[in-house]
């Protein structure tokens, strides 16, 4: 059994790296992977080391990004940057998938008032769209990551239960599934056998939209003021400041900006890499 | 079907109420007082107990939420603490902006994504899948406000063709008013683009390989001809989801795209009213959003409906 699973897992990891879109991927987030591990040992110069004689200095041998308007260095702070943002979306997907997933699958298999109370609670959730949600707990509670975090991962939850829910659906109403029915399994094992692994697809090209997302929406809370809080460093208060020294200085407004998209594209494709792979009809396909 | 609707209908009221009840309530809990925060800090505890009893802010807490909901049923939306005017009058200024702004975005986003994802999987891993492909990709990675500031720099600080931001009003004629509002519906637009075709493609394609759509192409139909006459409207299903739920992402796009570009829509106005503790503001403009999403996903629920019948009863019903 465990050399099976081996094999299998050996078989994919071949299918990896013969996948363009996978290597580009995981290639692009194992390096903003490694330059936020790298920043929690060693940025080139200090994230908060203010130096107003050489602020908005363009890129050079001492400062690869340039500086800022207090003359902090980009590149430290784009380092710092990559971990908040990280942190933030890996949370907050993980609290949709966690909560959503379970929910949309237990309102397919059961449908009746259970689908419509998960359905409404999704109508409702949705009804708040997160950057209102996350303006409205700021206000509440005071901007910062972990008010982010919860903001962003509370939207997150009815995306991937309704999503799930409209997946599992379209599921059960195929012969396979009554085919088990009639062997005898009950509701939760034909989700967990039949319903959850040919979701599982769906569920991962949406979980790698919601990461992406996730940062989107951490470096737009920041941007406005509402995410992460200075000292600490965020590629949207970054883009902040860059938007005020556009004219002096645009350089700024370039590099947080390639950060937070390369990211994004790294995780896109290494999710689109996923689902070709795992999807057995796709690789058919191929 | 009019049991469908029925329901449907039911829950939106009642969501809309639920929606109305949770804004009150945390905004009550809210530190801060409105009059305290009208009248200064060097205000006189008499004044103060004056203002707050005018604004009704000296009722119990549940007299004062059915007042502002009959209010709000019949229009009267209230006085807004920080502008003085009524807040209706404030919201359709700023509703004269928000909504062209966001009508010109989905247009934009619909008229490019469908196209290029149905082109996609129709030529699947072929030169035009590949760009529609990268176009996708690059468009989901950029977040919109830093392509909004990409904008500005080139055609309003570089080119000079356009408005670096503002609002040149409708008074001053359909030409320059489209001229503010199309760097940020372009902004709104591609990330919301980029999502729909790749959506749009992953679903036709998904179609495509179902055994009824093999049948078609076994009896001899081409592979386009079995992709609009029966693929297309099955694969629509899932895109209507995502447009339903891009409905509400566009809500928050116009916060920070409103920002970016100074613009006085709606995003800007609850952004500030939040700022300023105009709570009636605040109040009003997030059940008035949380309504207009639910209208839409309303209308998703509608169009599902529409488009597979086998869906209006859940699976029970199939």
């Amino acid at each position: 059994m465990l050399d099976g699973t081996q094999g299998r897992w050996r078989e994919l990891l071949r299918e990896g790296l013969r996948h363009r879109s996978f290597l580009i991927g995981g290639l692009l987030t194992l390096a903003f992977l490694g330059m936020a591990a790298l920043s929690l040992v060693w940025t080139p110069y200090g994230v908060a080391e203010i130096d107003v004689a050489g602020k908005l200095r363009p890129p050079s041998a001492g400062h690869w990004l340039g500086t800022d308007h207090f003359g902090r260095d980009i590149l430290s702070m784009i380092m710092a940057g990559a971990v908040n943002s990280i942190v933030v979306a890996l949370v907050a997907v993980g609290i949709g998938l966690g909560f959503g997933v379970p929910l949309g699958a237990l309102a397919a298999a059961r449908g009746g008032w259970v689908s419509e109370a998960v359905m409404r609670f999704s109508d409702f959730a949705f009804a708040f769209p997160a950057l209102l949600t996350a303006v409205m707990i700021t206000a509440l509670l005071g901007p910062g990551a972990v008010n982010s975090i919860i903001a962003i991962g509370i939207f997150n939850v009815p995306v991937f239960a309704r999503l799930a829910r409209g997946a599992a659906l379209s599921v059960w109403q195929r012969e396979f599934i009554l085919a088990a029915r009639v062997a005898g399994k009950g509701q939760v094992r034909v989700t967990v056998e039949h319903v959850l692994p040919n979701i599982a697809s769906v569920l991962i090209v949406q979980a790698t939209i919601q990461f992406a997302l996730a940062i989107l929406a951490e470096a737009g809370l920041s941007y406005l003021g509402l995410g992460t809080q200075p000292p600490a460093a965020s590629w949207g208060k970054m883009l902040n400041d860059a938007q005020t020294f556009m004219f002096q200085a645009p350089y700024l407004a370039v590099f947080p900006g390639c950060a937070i998209a390369l990211t994004v594209l790294g995780l896109n494709l290494l999710g689109d890499g996923l689902r070709d792979i795992l999807d057995p009809k796709l690789r058919r396909a191929r | 079907m009019t049991l469908f609707l029925v329901k449907r209908l039911v829950t939106l009221v009642l969501t809309l109420f639920v929606a109305a009840l949770v804004v009150f309530t945390v905004l009550e809990v809210l530190p801060g007082d409105p009059a305290a925060i009208i009248l200064g800090t060097g205000a006189q505890p008499d004044t103060l107990a004056a203002l707050r009893k005018e604004l009704g802010l000296d009722l119990p807490a549940p007299v004062r939420f059915f007042d502002w909901l009959g209010g709000l049923l019949q229009g009267d939306l209230g006085q807004s603490y920080t502008y003085s005017v009524p807040v209706a009058e404030l919201i359709a200024d700023r509703v004269a902006v928000s909504l062209p702004l966001a009508v010109i975005a989905i247009l934009l986003s619909t008229a490019i994504a469908i196209p290029l994802g149905v082109l996609a999987a129709a030529r699947h891993r072929r030169l035009a899948d590949l760009c529609v492909m990268g176009f996708s990709q690059v468009g989901v990675a950029i977040p919109n406000f830093w392509f909004a500031i990409l904008l500005i720099l080139l055609f309003a600080v570089g080119l000079r063709w356009l408005p670096a931001g503002g609002f040149a009003g409708w008074d001053a004629g359909l030409g320059p008013a489209l001229k503010s509002l199309l760097l940020p519906a372009v902004a709104l637009a591609l990330p919301q683009a980029a999502i729909l075709a790749r959506v749009t493609r992953s679903s036709v394609l998904e179609t495509l390989g179902e055994d009824y759509v093999r049948t078609a192409r076994a009896k001899g139909l081409s592979r386009g001809a079995a992709l609009w006459g029966h693929a297309l409207r099955n694969a629509l299903i899932p895109v209507v989801t995502i447009m339903g739920l891009q409905f509400s992402f566009l809500l928050a796009g116009t916060i920070i795209i409103e920002n970016v570009f100074y613009l006085p829509g709606l995003g800007r106005l609850i952004f500030q009213a939040i700022a300023q503790r105009d709570l009636i503001v605040v109040k009003d403009l997030v059940v008035l959003l949380a309504g207009a999403v639910v209208l839409v996903n309303f209308t998703v629920d509608l169009l599902y409906a529409v488009l597979d019948p086998r869906l209006r009863g859940g699976v029970e019903g199939a």
